[in-house]
């Protein structure tokens, strides 16, 4: 009971010195924007550790996050085998395909205003469709490793970032294109100069968008069958054996690629677009 | 009305695609039973009518959906009517969680400067993280505290896909009063609950219709994907997983797109009630 008790404090510190941070004069500071949700970080996981002891919870149920670190250190070598399975050469290679096509057809459908009055409707409609469905199709047709991981994640991105590319190369006004005219630019300098640079805040949006979907993409396609490695085969079979401290092992991992994916991309766009309002602080 | 036109070419487009598709990845099969050489009509025509075709021809399909929406009834365990049920109901239950969690949280954000930024930074954050991860975790654990069935492990999947949107959309709509609206509540000495009721909920409203539509669909892609892990024998995905366990295509196919269709009547329902409130509300013009 003590440990319980214990937790409820450890909330009720984190939480003051939240508030006391966010009302402090620092709070518009870099590191009070940093700490607070640090803070926040660290009080849930010491919460989880105290109660997961005081409540004496079963490790079948929920482990304590010291022994998922302790499995996360004994693991690495196999953490890092399926990291390499399905983050790499699953998810990034059918993203980088997914959106090098969806770019390439938006840059099509964006020249033939037919195409776009036609196609852009359905792209918006298959946006919203459930399309993970079609993983156990395309495992069928492409075999168990990796390269029907990255055909899910590439029919997963392409909607997306077809739908937010062609919004962003309409999005120049009439008076910019009619000076790109003035200075006779051709098709392409106006592309390259005007609205290639008009459409990045949106590009980065469908980006930031497919880097999630990769990920679901290519560990739900390795339900329906994947070679004996790869996170989501270690997922569904070691919730099968009830070693949930490794699929606890595999989830941080997840969260880790799925974060860093996301903050790789986010910082490429603040590089490339610090000339837009939403990044200006 | 002008993109009918258009709309239609393209998808006539697909359908052509589709069947070249159809015809040329069972040729293969086709090919490996027959005893002599065949004509190409032949081909053809056997690669429209497999059992268990590589790419089953959109009339299959058509077939299909038809002997299991219109012919068997409602309560049939192969009816797809049923299944979408099953799928329908834990998604609404899903998507009204997490829409209510994502306006409680937006309402915190938005008046707690400690909640902003606590929550905002782990929010997106739990957005990185790959749901499907976590999906088997939350069945085990929902099951070993008592929860039987499958539909609120379910709903909780659909719920943690459609908060985020909503989140971020009510948090951009109860900022959207601008200083000068603000001001005047301020010389009415209105109370905060007040101008909370007459000006920041009212104003949010556009916002929030508009990620309802995002949300609804990702409460349907969260439910679908938490029927497919997780050894579900009821909804379209657990469809989709029988048909993949039996080597059954066009069973895949047909579930597929009455996802599809659910997710157009959702998305589309909303656009409605979107519409009707707007008017009602003096936002159209």
């Amino acid at each position: 009971m003590g440990l319980v008790i214990a937790a409820l404090i450890v909330w009720g510190v984190g939480w003051g010195l939240n508030v006391a941070v966010a009302n402090s004069r620092r709070s518009d500071t870099l590191a009070g924007k940093i700490a607070v949700p640090v803070v926040f970080g660290i009080t849930v996981i010491v919460m989880w550790e105290l109660m997961v002891r005081g409540l004496e919870v079963s490790p079948v149920i929920l482990p304590a996050p010291t022994a998922i670190a302790a499995t996360f250190a004994a693991e690495t070598e196999t953490l890092w085998g399926d990291f390499r399975q399905t983050v790499m050469k699953g998810a990034l290679s059918g993203f980088v395909i997914g959106c090098a096509a969806a770019f390439a057809a938006s840059l099509l459908v964006d020249r033939v205003p037919f195409l776009q009055r036609g196609l852009l409707p359905i792209g918006n409609f298959v946006a919203a469709l459930p399309i993970v469905g079609i993983a156990p199709i395309l495992v069928g047709w492409f075999g168990f490793d990796w390269q029907s991981k990255a055909a899910v994640v590439v029919v997963m991105v392409f909607f997306p970032m077809l739908v937010n590319t062609v919004s962003g190369l309409a999005d120049t006004g009439p008076m910019q294109r009619d000076l790109m005219k003035t200075y006779s630019a051709s098709y392409w300098q106006t592309l390259w100069k005007l609205r290639l640079p008009a459409a990045m805040p949106f590009i980065f949006n469908g980006l930031k968008i497919s880097t999630t979907l990769a990920l679901i993409g290519a560990i739900v396609a390795e339900y329906f069958g994947s070679p004996t490695r790869g996170m989501g085969f270690r997922i569904s079979t070691e919730v099968g054996r009830l070693g949930i401290d490794m699929v606890w092992a595999e989830i941080t991992v997840a969260a880790i690629a799925g974060s860093v994916f996301y903050g790789l991309v986010a910082a490429i766009e603040r590089g490339l677009t610090f000339w837009h309002p939403s990044q200006r602080t | 009305m002008r993109n009918v036109f258009p709309i239609l070419t393209v998808v006539a487009a697909i359908v052509l695609l589709w069947y070249a598709g159809a015809v040329w990845m069972n040729s293969a099969w086709t090919l490996d039973r027959a005893d002599g050489p065949l004509s190409f009509g032949e081909v053809v025509r056997d690669t429209m009518s497999q059992d268990r075709p590589r790419l089953p021809a959109p009339h299959q399909i058509g077939a299909e959906l038809y002997d299991t929406v219109i012919d068997k009834a409602v309560t049939s365990k192969r009816s797809l009517v049923f299944h979408g049920w099953v799928t329908l109901r834990s998604t609404l239950t899903g998507f009204a969680l997490g829409t209510i969690m994502g306006i409680l949280m937006a309402v915190a954000v938005v008046y707690s400067r400690t909640a902003s930024m606590t929550l905002m930074p782990w929010a997106i954050i739990s957005q990185t993280i790959p749901i499907v991860a976590i999906a088997p975790m939350i069945i085990v654990l929902l099951a070993s505290i008592g929860v039987e069935g499958r539909a609120v492990p379910k709903a909780i999947i659909s719920a943690y896909l459609c908060y985020f949107p909503v989140l971020v959309g009510m948090v951009k709509g109860l900022r959207s009063p601008d200083a000068m609206q603000l001001d005047l509540m301020r010389t009415y000495n209105a109370s905060a609950s007040q101008a909370f009721w007459k000006l920041r909920l009212p104003s949010s409203v556009p916002y929030l219709f508009t990620s309802l539509k995002v949300g609804i669909a990702a409460a349907l892609v969260g439910t679908i994907v938490g029927e497919l892990p997780t050894g579900a024998i009821r909804g379209l995905g657990a469809r989709i997983l029988i048909g993949d366990q039996f080597g059954n295509p066009i069973m895949i196919w047909s579930a597929l797109i009455a996802a599809a269709v659910l997710a157009g009547v959702l998305v589309s329902l909303v656009a409605v009630m979107q519409g009707v409130a707007m008017k009602r509300m003096g936002f159209a013009r």
